[in-house]
């Protein structure tokens, strides 16, 4: 990628960070989590667990930082908001075959595990605390990461949270998307 | 509830009223225990393969069961929203994905399959991949001329005609800026009929206006009888010495994902797999039939596609407006089919979801392309992949639960068109009038001028899970021809070693098509249909 050269820098310096250690952390943590996890499986119609669902509102708010609306005075309706977004991914993994639901789970519980959530995603408190800079910090590394693995579960988490939030009408007056016509005409 | 006057608007929805008529059709995901079926020809999948079957065959007077894995909707289910369509109608919520994720796969699951949701873009099999099939695999019987009558019978049949209405302005960008640069360019043919030009195609036609199997084929053998179960996944072939016996299919929850424990067994004389390039060759793996060269599954084929977006001064609506109204096959025609990878150019629809999955970055640097979407205009490069030895294809193999999974790497053949393709799209939009171009990465700079793309684009780092890469069509893995060392079934359809069971989907390319796929589809399962020699099965059935 042509990174202008800030940006490449600071993608080497991430690359560096995680580096040999992070593949091998990476390791013991997939080893570690299978082992602690042979009893979580998620029901297809519940299909985020807890934990589950606060990485991904964790998340939510800086995958969609810019996009949802922040002028809303009442903070717990942007809590809603981001409740409501968390919902949806929820239902869209319900969709999804058991062995894309399995490879999901696998995700959420290596991010929940608390080593592999520092070492791994560079997120150094737990997930509900955690601050917008650390958690974009993860989502860049792991985008740009040298690890198919990394890149893949950063693709999956954009597209589960992007689909849920531009899938759902309340996100279509900032986009000049007026949603589709009305077949009805008298 | 909808006020009078507007029912009496309302457009109709035939296949609703068929069903009311009395059309057999079963929702497995209903069923309250085991089911038995007789039939004379049982085909697995209705899609542009086993609809068109399912028409031919019953109406030679055959008793046809068609078994589709997913639900059956019809017009008055197609609300035009993608959170409704993609779980719905597409194989895995619209997020399959290839082994190691780096391509998602837009394919259809539900009754008439991929037709359902294409964008109508219909093609003739490209000449020189039918020469191609000749010279390289011995495929006699499928020349232009051998086909024109097949095509020109699924045209009538499918309302296949040039579009007469102007493009919308996303596919317009494209004619446009081909023409600047002297790049030729030319209307795309759809197979609708009375279309309202609403550009909904992907989530299912709302006015039945697209002549996919779910408005033509499909009801046309359910009027001459033909069962159809739903929501119910083919899962083995039972062999009996030298032919199929039957196949059980397992009935699916009503989210269509996992078996509700019942289960279905079809008893036919003639099997027909029709589950396309994934679901067929995994039907044929599960069933362990013979396989003596192991060549099921393998050479599977995507057009994998690259995306260019840019930013027009002016409105696009992409989101509006017939989706695929105009092509560039220049990148295909100007390079040998054997040689480096050629690239078909077309626009998509620019739906909110779609749009958004598939832009890069995010927080503030994606929602800012999101706030543009009106002025977004997008063009895709569908590489021709299978014609040259560095370009095999994927591998379907399955799962450990027997779910099929293609592994399809992406190689330095496949980059270097790839790279190709985004300085030609980003050339086409600059001439165009682009604002902006972007090369669609996860993360990645834009442009503002075409020179500073051409360097960009020659100078950086395509790789897989960066790059994004997606596909619609689905084609191989139970390839045809005579060699049965290079092939599942021979050029009839039929399984090389065995007696009554053949493949009639897309998946009996030997590559890919070069083009969209649909209309080679129809007129190759038409030709193979009606020439199959289907014993009706003895009576004492029912």
């Amino acid at each position: 990628m042509s990174h202008p050269p800030e940006q490449a820098a600071i993608s080497r310096r991430t690359l560096l960070k995680a580096g040999l250690a992070g593949g091998a952390a990476l390791f013991v943590a997939r080893w570690l989590h299978d082992r602690a996890q042979d009893e979580a499986i998620a029901t297809p119609a519940d299909a985020l667990d807890s934990s589950a669902r606060s990485i991904v509102a964790a998340i939510v708010p800086v995958l969609l930082a810019g996009a949802l609306p922040t002028t809303v005075a009442d903070p717990k309706l942007v809590t809603q908001r981001v409740a409501d977004i968390v919902d949806h991914v929820d239902r869209a993994l319900a969709g999804l075959p058991s062995a894309s639901r399995k490879e999901v789970d696998q995700l959420f519980a290596l991010l929940a595990f608390a080593p592999a959530r520092c070492l791994l995603a560079g997120v150094w408190t737990p997930w509900p605390d955690a601050s917008v800079d650390s958690i974009s910090g993860f989502l860049a590394a792991w985008r740009d990461s040298r690890f198919a693995l990394q890149r893949s579960a950063y693709g999956a988490l954009h597209q589960l949270v992007m689909a849920a939030w531009y899938g759902d009408s309340s996100a279509w007056p900032a986009i000049g998307y007026a949603g589709p016509p009305s077949l009805v005409t008298s | 509830m909808a006020t009078p006057l507007a029912n009496a608007v309302r457009v109709s929805d035939p296949f609703r009223d068929g069903v009311a008529r009395g059309w057999k059709v079963i929702d497995a995901s209903r069923l309250d225990g085991d089911l038995v079926l007789d039939a004379d020809v049982s085909i697995v999948g209705s899609g542009a393969g086993g609809g068109t079957s399912a028409e031919i065959l019953s109406q030679a007077g055959l008793r046809v069961v068609l078994i589709e894995e997913g639900p059956l909707a019809t017009s008055s289910d197609f609300r035009m929203r993608e959170s409704d369509a993609y779980p719905q109608l597409y194989q895995e919520s619209a997020a399959r994905k290839t082994r190691d994720k780096a391509i998602n796969i837009l394919q259809g699951r539900c009754v008439g399959g991929s037709t359902t949701v294409n964008w109508t873009s219909s093609f003739r099999t490209p000449a020189t991949t039918l020469a191609f099939w000749r010279h390289e695999f011995g495929i006699e019987g499928f020349s232009e001329s051998d086909l024109a009558p097949w095509f020109e019978r699924m045209e009538a049949r499918l309302a296949i005609a040039p579009w007469p209405v102007a493009p919308n302005a996303n596919n317009d960008v494209l004619r446009r800026g081909a023409l600047a640069l002297g790049i030729p360019a030319a209307g795309i043919r759809r197979n609708v009929k009375g279309c309202w030009n609403i550009g909904y195609c992907g989530m299912g036609c709302p006015t039945n206006a697209k002549q996919s199997m779910l408005v033509t084929t499909i009801p046309a053998a359910l009027e001459h009888g033909a069962t159809l179960l739903t929501r119910a996944r083919a899962w083995t072939l039972e062999r009996r010495g030298e032919r199929i016996g039957e196949l059980t299919c397992s009935a699916l929850d009503a989210r269509g994902t996992d078996p509700n424990g019942r289960s279905i067994r079809v008893r036919a004389s003639t099997f027909i797999v029709c589950a396309g390039a994934i679901g067929s060759p995994a039907l044929l793996l599960r069933s362990r039939l013979p396989d003596p060269h192991e060549v099921i599954g393998k050479r599977t084929f995507l057009h994998p596609t690259v995306v260019s977006a840019a930013l027009m001064p002016e409105r696009v609506d992409g989101f509006a407006g017939a989706p695929q109204t105009i092509y560039s096959d220049h990148f295909l025609d100007s390079v040998p089919v054997d040689g480096p990878m050629g690239y078909k150019l077309e626009a998509p629809p620019l739906h909110p979801i779609l749009v958004s999955t598939t832009l890069p970055e995010f927080g503030d640097a994606h929602a800012r392309w999101m706030r543009e979407l009106p002025h977004l205009q997008v063009v895709i490069a569908l590489l021709r992949d299978g014609f040259h030895r560095e370009s095999p294809g994927g591998i379907v193999a399955l799962r450990g639960d027997g779910t099929p999974l293609l592994d399809y790497p992406l190689n330095d053949y496949f980059w270097e068109g790839a790279r190709r393709a985004f300085a030609s799209m980003a050339q086409i939009q600059f001439a165009a009038g682009a604002a902006a171009v972007m090369p669609v990465q996860a993360s990645g700079p834009h442009y503002t001028r075409w020179s500073d793309a051409q360097s960009g684009i020659a100078s950086s780092t395509l790789a897989a899970q960066t790059t994004t890469v997606v596909s619609a069509h689905v084609m191989g893995g139970c390839a045809f021809g005579p060699d049965a060392t290079r092939s599942v079934v021979d050029t009839t359809g039929r399984h090389h070693q065995l007696e009554n069971l053949y493949v009639i989907d897309g998946s009996l390319f030997p590559t890919s098509i070069g083009a969209n796929p649909q209309l080679s589809i129809y007129a190759i399962a038409a030709k193979l249909a009606s020439a199959l020699p289907v014993i009706p099965r003895r009576s004492g059935g029912d």
